[in-house]
């Protein structure tokens, strides 16, 4: 038994990032608008306040704003000759299940993808010629360059307040920003964080090496800040409890804390909270989105008409709920066909850890994305003639806030518990800091989304399954990304240092980042890209599907920048082209 | 009512249960000069509350079969919960511990001790319901969580595990205006069940009313 609702002009499903920006846009635009939300409601001054958020144990293991496993997650396997099996307790990654999404615990990394990441294939083919990249690499030009997005960009960073510094202004080089960045057509709307000691001795480091270090671009408030949306958030008080927290200052951008309180207030608006959507709807034809259906809170199915469809969830929910629903064509690995679940990917991380026998730092203080990073390895800048591996990486020194359930270094050799492991950690604590890596990773032929044969979620519907592995390539470059780390190190003359081992799997255990992407990717060409360059699907153009899903590879910087500002663009290509046309392609 | 004068009531571990779980944790994180070990800093009352919070029956995991066993990378997967686990790992390590050194863990020398305990880290205890390895590696993860979390849950004792280390738990609000100060900053630790309680101070934000402890000349270890 099924309620069919009355329609509406838009239905967005997820209210993270991508999702409350587009439900604000069309809302400002006029359209009425519905979220449908499958996480509860959240009243940040009512569920994250002081001092409950500065609970390590509950926001870094047990929280319930993460994904709720025991009503739906995926299964993984490394490879195609593998059984995938359930991801039965978070590791590897933290998606959200609240209204704010993911973002609502997100470090606050606001950095924008360089012009280079978008037109990776062409801009790497022309510079080292058609077999540079790996045979099975499936990485991909994005169909759009970064000249087109760079207004959607400066919007997003105005709604999120991203504090930092300029380094190219309208191309003009400006000093103390990152030399390498993409031209920026105004400075950040707010100063950019402070160097830590740990960040001015690996800045000095850095700069008597050749680098060029630069504050990390921040959306948690350096002072008071009133957004484009006209909405205040107060100044990051850096108390450490910050990615994977909820931030009881509300200095930490998101949907709860940028975008909701103004758009809760809009007539035309409406949150439907603990809502889970299980299918887009299409006429007989297939070719037109006719809404959603979705199981509300109390167990009942609904069906919620609408003219526009946007998904904007989680990369996997994304994919997923193209493939319950039978729009776009299922990804093939065997024969490299299809596109839904295609170019899946994650983020290259690691690391090298330094430790001072006569030195103190503050390793609690920080948060808000304190860091302190250079892109010598990033991009175009980096000659990879002779490096046999394709991508990039950015270096940085962090002060993320070091808890000590998970935030205790202690060098080479160490036993794993007992006396001496107690020792060593009491000893090392406060004496050291580590150099990260935060790395691109290629899209490759054999890794990809699709449903798991065997495993069902709560509603009785196939979960996702992943198949994903580290691909030599990556390792190539974390290898020399780890020995460019250690030279840093020296340069600081620590006591001892210790590189984090190339991982030679990839393991869904330790946590690693949740900059899962992929899986309904934009493009120029319908054979390989689910949507097109405003984000429209190609096969039924009233729907959009938004979000890291749309990303054909990673960048090395983080993906929530660009998820916000995918939003913006998606947004404005509604408004101003697809509104003229409604129910046509927008190309 | 403070960590330190509420009485424990277990709802999960029996007596021989505690009995073994104290003996573990204090060789895992063994009492020194530098402060208590597992067994003082409460652990063991951590690893009980824990077993009965949702977590102990994996209440937000993913709990449907088929149970296949999987390969490393593949993560948790086995059909028991924490609280299966552990009734049942310490009952089969027990009964190993008899056979092999003809008593219960808990009246072992430390050193047969560690020895166990690092031939189930290893997975070299054939346990016959479960891997060492698993049971062990659970241990550890509990043990480090009730040293060193929140003492709101029932560990970390008086706050001896961020004393050991220097964390001062619930965050000041003078962190801001430190963040690039190279001078150490040393307070005395403020936890949520300290706040809760009323046994610390919190200004008007919320964040905790640090005391400060004076700087010792010098630092180094050496």
């Amino acid at each position: 038994m099924t309620t069919k609702l009355k329609p509406v002009d838009a239905v967005v499903v997820g209210s993270g990032v991508a999702g409350s920006i587009i439900c604000m846009e069309l809302a400002n635009a006029g359209l009425n608008v519905v979220c449908i939300e499958r996480g509860r409601m959240i009243e940040p001054q009512h569920d994250f306040v002081m001092p409950y958020t500065h609970d390590e144990l509950k926001f870094d293991r047990h929280s319930d704003i993460f994904q709720n496993l025991s009503r739906e997650t995926i299964t993984f396997r490394n490879n195609m000759g593998e059984t995938a099996l359930p991801m039965r307790e978070l590791g590897s990654f933290k998606p959200g299940e609240i209204v704010g999404g993911t973002a609502a615990h997100w470090g606050c990394n606001a950095r924008r993808f360089l012009p280079y990441d978008f037109e990776i294939r062409s801009r790497m083919t022309e510079r080292h010629g058609k077999n540079f990249f790996p045979a099975d690499c499936t990485s991909q030009d994005w169909g759009v360059t970064y000249d087109e997005l760079e207004p959607y960009y400066d919007q997003f960073e105005h709604i999120y307040g991203v504090g930092g510094k300029a380094g190219n202004l309208n191309g003009e080089i400006q000093p103390g920003g990152n030399p390498f960045e993409g031209p920026r057509s105004r400075e950040y709307p707010n100063p950019p964080t402070r160097h830590t000691p740990q960040g001015a001795m690996f800045a000095k480091a850095a700069k008597e090496l050749g680098y060029h270090p630069f504050p990390g671009p921040a959306a948690a408030m350096t002072r008071d800040y009133t957004n484009l949306y006209k909405v205040m958030m107060g100044e990051c008080q850096r108390g450490g409890f910050c990615s994977s927290h909820a931030c009881a200052a509300g200095a930490k951008a998101n949907p709860l804390t940028a975008v909701l309180p103004a758009l809760m207030k809009k007539e035309n608006f409406e949150m439907r909270p603990l809502c889970n959507v299980i299918k887009v709807n299409t006429d007989s034809t297939g070719k037109q989105a006719t809404g959603v259906t979705y199981i509300d809170a109390r167990g009942q199915q609904v069906e919620q008409p609408a003219n526009i469809v946007v998904l904007s969830t989680y990369c996997f929910n994304n994919t997923r709920l193209l493939l319950l629903s039978g729009i776009g064509k299922p990804y093939d690995p065997q024969s490299g066909t299809g596109v839904v679940g295609r170019n899946y990917s994650y983020q290259t991380g690691g690391k090298v850890e330094v430790f001072f026998d006569d030195r103190e730092f503050n390793p609690f203080i920080g948060g808000g994305m304190t860091s302190t990073q250079f892109d010598d390895f990033n991009g175009e800048e980096l000659d990879r003639s002779d490096l046999g591996f394709v991508g990039s990486a950015y270096i940085a020194v962090s002060s993320p806030g070091a808890t000590p359930i998970k935030s205790k270094p202690v060098p080479h050799g160490t036993p794993r518990w007992g006396g001496a492991w107690k020792k060593a950690v009491a000893h090392n604590y406060r004496r050291s800091f580590s150099i990260g890596i935060h790395g691109s990773c290629q899209s490759y032929r054999q890794h990809y989304l699709d449903l798991d044969p065997t495993y069902r979620d709560a509603n009785g519907l196939p979960l996702l399954r992943m198949t994903f592995d580290w691909h030599q390539n990556e390792q190539k470059m974390l290898k020399f990304m780890n020995e460019r780390c250690i030279e840093i190190a020296k340069a600081m003359s620590p006591t001892s240092y210790a590189a984090r081992a190339v991982p030679t799997k990839y393991s869904i255990i330790p946590y690693q980042s949740t900059h899962n992407i992929g899986g309904a990717v934009m493009g120029a060409d319908p054979a390989t890209s689910v949507v097109n360059k405003h984000l429209q699907s190609w096969d039924v153009p009233n729907l959009f599907v938004v979000g890291g899903s749309a990303y054909p590879q990673n960048a090395a910087v983080g993906p929530t920048e660009t998820i916000g500002m995918l939003a913006c663009w998606t947004a404005d290509g509604i408004k101003d082209i697809y509104m003229k046309r409604p129910g046509q392609s927008m190309l | 009512m403070s960590a330190s004068n509420n009485p424990h009531a277990y709802g999960c571990l029996t007596q021989p249960e505690i009995g073994f779980l104290n003996a573990a944790v204090d060789r895992l994180i063994p009492p020194d000069e530098l402060g208590p070990g597992g067994k003082d800093a409460d652990v063991t009352y951590y690893i009980d509350r824990q077993l009965c919070s949702v977590w102990g029956t994996h209440g937000r995991n993913y709990r449907s079969g088929p149970w296949l066993e999987g390969t490393p990378q593949q993560g948790f997967q086995s059909r028991l919960t924490p609280q299966e686990i552990y009734h049942v790992g310490i009952l089969e390590t027990n009964q190993y511990c008899s056979k092999q050194y003809g008593k219960n863990f808990e009246f072992l020398t430390a050193a047969q001790q560690d020895e166990v305990l690092q031939a189930l880290e290893h997975g070299k205890v054939a346990l016959p319901s479960l891997s060492s390895k698993l049971f062990f590696d659970l241990l550890w993860r509990n043990t480090e969580e009730g040293f060193f979390a929140d003492p709101l849950y029932g560990g970390n004792r008086d706050k001896v595990g961020w004393k050991l280390v220097g964390f001062p738990g619930v965050a000041s609000g003078a962190y801001n205006a430190h963040i690039d100060n190279p001078e150490v900053y040393r307070a005395e630790p403020v936890s949520i069940l300290d706040i809760q309680t009323q046994q610390a101070k919190v200004d008007a934000q919320g964040y905790a009313k640090h005391i400060m402890i004076k700087p010792i000349k010098s630092t180094a270890s050496k």
